[in-house]
């Protein structure tokens, strides 16, 4: 098939020579996607990371052991990771792009690692 | 077309982008600084969640089972994972529909030689698709919420139906806003047809909809399975 085979696209039309500040803008925008089966690795991926969450939310004996919560949240970022990397394209995309997602995301999850040790499970009771 | 193909290359990248000094499209960097401020507004409501846990007095409770006299009667664990686990399923399966309509309307011009080809390349048939996924996900938290209001678990019942309400439902209403937006796009491919030049459009609103997806998996981890 031609279009599930071919080569990552960019966005836009290109008509012939540009000008060249266009040009330099361009260059700086486009960016490669993934290809149609790189698309369905990642949800095939996606999928089975879904599946094992659930099944060992079904083992008793996971959920009562130290690993559980650790091993879920690993999964989870990976997820995360996934979807952003190809189905947001922050992989291909531009460096100011990543800054304007992960700045913010580092903020938030500082934030609440910090609200988790203040007011939640991870409390730590000084003088108690 | 004018008879230079430069020409209509300098005339698209002026009315066709909106480029500013960094390069890069301005749209896309709104987009992207708004996915940033909507990472913050889902991590403070996830942290309100997660300090509130377990500190319900009254049930029912979200993984544990409730007796009298936290409940007036006998009550089984409220959330329902099989339920969770087909939406979450759905939600994940419209992020695939999303891109393979991006992927679509960039390369509508490309020629189309199979049906497997005019089906990869339909914008219109994969816009429906994540509406149409997208839509059943709602129907799925409807579901939900509405059996948790039977049960007895409103808004008002304890910390934990205070901060699960608040949060799923602001998620909720992303997916909504996220449906009617790919709505006005499917609208705009049947009215012109949605071509090359509206790939930034479609690609801003597949940003959204990636990052409503993205969300959706932090809160069925943290909110769903972890006990």
């Amino acid at each position: 098939m031609a279009q599930k085979d071919s080569a990552p696209q960019g966005h836009g039309e290109h008509g012939g020579a540009p000008a060249v500040a266009h040009a330099a803008a361009h260059d700086a925008d486009a960016h490669a996607h993934p290809t149609w089966k790189q698309y369905k690795w990642v949800a095939l991926i996606l999928l089975l990371i879904t599946i094992v969450e659930v099944w060992v939310y079904y083992i008793p004996s996971f959920v009562a052991s130290k690993l559980f919560v650790p091993a879920l949240l690993i999964m989870s970022a990976v997820k995360f990771a996934i979807v952003v990397l190809f189905y947001m394209h922050l992989k291909y995309d531009a460096r100011l792009f990543r800054a304007l997602f992960t700045g913010p995301l580092i903020i938030a999850v500082v934030t609440l690692i910090s609200l988790m040790f203040l007011f939640g499970h991870l409390a730590v009771r000084i003088g108690s | 077309m004018s008879a230079s193909p430069a020409l209509d290359h300098v005339h698209a990248g002026a009315h066709g982008h909106h480029y500013t000094t960094t390069g890069l499209d301005n749209r896309k960097i709104a987009i992207w600084a708004f996915i940033g401020s909507e990472c913050m507004l889902f991590t403070s409501l996830i942290s309100t969640y997660l300090i509130y846990k377990g500190r319900s007095v009254v049930g029912p409770f979200p993984h544990e089972a409730c007796a009298p006299p936290a409940c007036a009667t006998a009550l089984k664990p409220i959330l329902n994972i099989p339920i969770t686990s087909a939406s979450t399923f759905v939600l994940l399966m419209s992020s695939l529909a999303m891109v393979l309509a991006l992927a679509a309307v960039e390369n509508r011009n490309l020629p189309k030689l199979t049906t497997g080809d005019r089906i990869l390349g339909s914008s219109k048939l994969w816009l429906w698709v994540t509406c149409i996924l997208g839509a059943t996900f709602l129907g799925f938290q409807s579901f939900e919420f509405t059996s948790f209001v039977h049960e007895g678990l409103s808004i008002r019942t304890n910390l934990f139906g205070s901060s699960f309400f608040t949060l799923t439902g602001f998620h909720g209403a992303h997916v909504t806003a996220g449906v009617i937006w790919l709505g006005t796009l499917l609208a705009i491919d049947y009215k012109r047809g949605l071509g090359p030049a509206d790939a930034i459009n479609v690609d801003i609103a597949a940003l959204y909809w990636h990052f409503v997806d993205v969300v959706w998996i932090a809160i069925f981890t943290l909110i769903y399975l972890i006990r």
